[in-house]
């Protein structure tokens, strides 16, 4: 499996003419662990939902190259489109509150993603949802199966989400600020439930964040966005070497016990960087 | 989680009995202070004024108001709703001959309003701003905001004095009348079960029209509330992930953003269908259909009280009802409604 991305500008249509919010972005990505951070706005979430062509109605997409895995993204209708959602890659959404079907159970709707992509029986499915279920670590998952996404915390419904886009096997994970809506202790257990599922099935994992220090932790490589642009790449390790000043700032942002500072400095943004 | 459920619907019935209660009283109250004479509408003007006052004495009308509204309650609980001077039956037989007609048309009319207006609503809300859309935006409106009356002449003179395709006002053609024994008083239902193919056929043909003309009114409604959800509904989260689980766009729409909407509907058209029962005043005259509406506006035209308070009666428990039903039906079929 293979995403390329080349020159992937995403516009929206104003008042005063068209809004760009991604500008030529080129992104690779093979079998890896891909963290994309940057500020509310900055075109993270666009870009990585560009690759399912899961954009707002109005959003006008145009790139030299989009392709998954030699499919071409850009002509693909939606048709061509559903061979790869789910089924070769799935979306974990910000808020499981929102992002789950508040009229159906938990189990229906991940059996509904298994029996899409596996042709199997109700039962079948039914089984398979809260065997998924266990592989998210819930402990009584028969009874979470049967329950309402109103019923559950937030990270259960998060684990709920990731047992439903796990179910059809997909070799590309995108989680769009998978742990936003959480509470800090149990952000990091759901990021490291997802790196181990993703570890072990052998898939490729797109996290898009604003925690800088966090996505490097769980990532291969870490993409920089601001204005709509990659402004850096980076290896996980190479966070110190960070040369782009928004880069920089945003590490220098960050108070550290081993280290400590007695004033954290603030951002000053150059306008140097949107050209 | 099911007792805590079953507890609030123990508290929406156990409203009911004192909405009934104001229902009545207010009901009794009107009647009793409009500036007609219920006396005079029976032994007429020219009666002598003994006459007057021994009818008046009959009527308990020199009793006070309370005692009147005592009297009328005691009988109400036996479901005594008094006699009407008009058709001189008890106001409750004239109930069970003119409801029933009003029944059907209505029911006819709920079932083409929901069976066209959700779908139209749906189509509209996915097709948002393309041409679709607009039109039926433009029918809806039409729909909406021509009084039924007009609505209903129109029909009449396309369908009926034109075209020749319906056939006119009333129920049944007059050479069918009495053909078939009354048992439920729906004239399609009484035709089927006396196994009169003709007379069914014309009872369904006159039902048609006026069927027709209330649908496309509450279709109106149904379709531009459908498509209000449905704009709603699509908007939501749970709509990308249903797209980016793969599932088909059919899937999504109903499975998915109908799925989350369907529960309000059915409040939506429940009363509707409410409204339909008791809002036939209008069609059913223009139509000369016998149904409640008809019995109401003419009862009240003679001064016939008794008429008046138990169709109105009739109208509001009907209303009630129909409101409790989506009441349950919200809390049965919504999850997150405990």
């Amino acid at each position: 499996m293979q995403v390329e991305i080349q020159n992937l500008s995403i516009a929206f249509p104003t008042a005063s003419g068209m809004s760009l919010a991604v500008r030529s972005v080129s992104l690779t990505l093979g079998n890896e662990k891909l963290g994309i951070v940057g500020e509310s706005g900055s075109g993270k979430s666009l870009t990585a939902r560009s690759i399912l062509k899961l954009l707002p109605r109005s959003a006008r997409m145009t790139a030299d190259k989009l392709t998954f895995d030699g499919i071409d993204v850009l002509s693909a209708n939606e048709n061509a489109m559903r061979a790869i959602r789910g089924k070769r890659a799935g979306l974990i959404l910000q808020d499981p509150k929102y992002s789950l079907n508040p009229v159906m159970t938990a189990g229906e709707q991940i059996a509904e993603a298994w029996r899409t992509h596996r042709r199997g029986g109700k039962r079948e499915a039914r089984e398979a949802a809260i065997d998924l279920l266990a592989q998210v670590k819930i402990n009584d998952p028969a009874r979470v199966a049967a329950a309402y996404p109103h019923e559950l915390s937030g990270g259960m419904g998060q684990r709920v989400m990731i047992a439903m886009m796990l179910a059809p096997d997909p070799e590309l994970l995108i989680a769009d600020e998978p742990t936003s809506a959480l509470d800090a202790t149990v952000q990091a257990e759901i990021l490291r439930l997802m790196e181990d599922l993703v570890s072990r099935r052998g898939m490729a994992l797109i996290l898009i964040s604003h925690d800088l220090p966090l996505v490097s932790h769980f990532c291969d490589r870490v993409a920089v966005m601001y204005a709509g642009r990659v402004v850096e790449e980076l290896g996980a390790g190479e966070l110190a070497q960070a040369k782009h000043p928004y880069t920089r700032g945003l590490l220098e942002c960050m108070p550290a016990l081993s280290h400590p500072k007695p004033r954290l400095p603030v951002m000053t943004r150059d306008p140097a960087w949107l050209v | 989680m099911a007792t805590s459920r079953l507890k609030a619907l123990a508290a929406t019935t156990a409203s009911v009995p004192i909405t009934l209660f104001g229902l009545v009283l207010v009901t009794f109250l009107i009647g009793r202070v409009m500036p007609i004479d219920p006396v005079l509408a029976i032994v007429g003007d020219r009666a002598p004024a003994d006459v007057v006052a021994a009818a008046r004495l009959e009527l308990g009308l020199d009793r006070p108001l309370y005692v009147q509204f005592w009297i009328y309650l005691t009988k109400l609980a036996v479901g005594d709703l008094g006699r009407s001077v008009m058709t001189s039956h008890t106001v409750g037989e004239d109930i069970r001959r003119f409801f029933p007609a009003t029944m059907e048309l209505a029911t006819v009319a709920i079932f083409l309003a929901a069976g066209i207006g959700i779908p139209l609503g749906v189509l509209a809300a996915v097709k948002q701003g393309t041409r679709i859309d607009h039109t039926i935006r433009v029918v809806c409106l039409a729909g909406h905001s021509l009084p039924i009356f007009v609505l209903s002449l129109l029909s009449l003179l396309v369908f009926y004095a034109t075209l020749g395709w319906a056939p006119g006002p009333g129920r049944q053609n007059l050479m069918f009348d009495d053909m078939v024994p009354v048992v439920t008083n729906f004239l399609t239902v009484d035709a089927l079960l006396a196994g009169e193919w003709e007379v069914f056929r014309d009872a369904v043909a006159h039902l048609l029209q006026p069927a027709g003309v209330l649908a496309y009114f509450a279709m109106a409604f149904i379709a531009r509330m459908t498509r209000a959800f449905m704009l709603d509904a699509l908007a939501g989260e749970y709509v990308i992930t249903a797209r980016a689980k793969g599932l088909s766009p059919m899937r999504v729409i109903w499975r998915h953003a109908f799925g989350n909407i369907s529960v309000r509907l059915v409040t939506i058209i429940a009363l509707t269908y409410a409204g339909l029962l008791e809002g036939a005043v209008v069609t059913e005259t223009v139509f000369s259909w016998p149904g409640l509406g008809q019995y109401l506006t003419i009862s009240l035209l003679n001064a016939d009280m008794n008429a008046v308070l138990g169709a109105t009666l009739v109208v509001g428990v009907t209303y009630l009802g129909f409101n409790l039903l989506a009441d349950v039906l919200y809390r049965l079929l919504d999850p997150r409604v405990s």
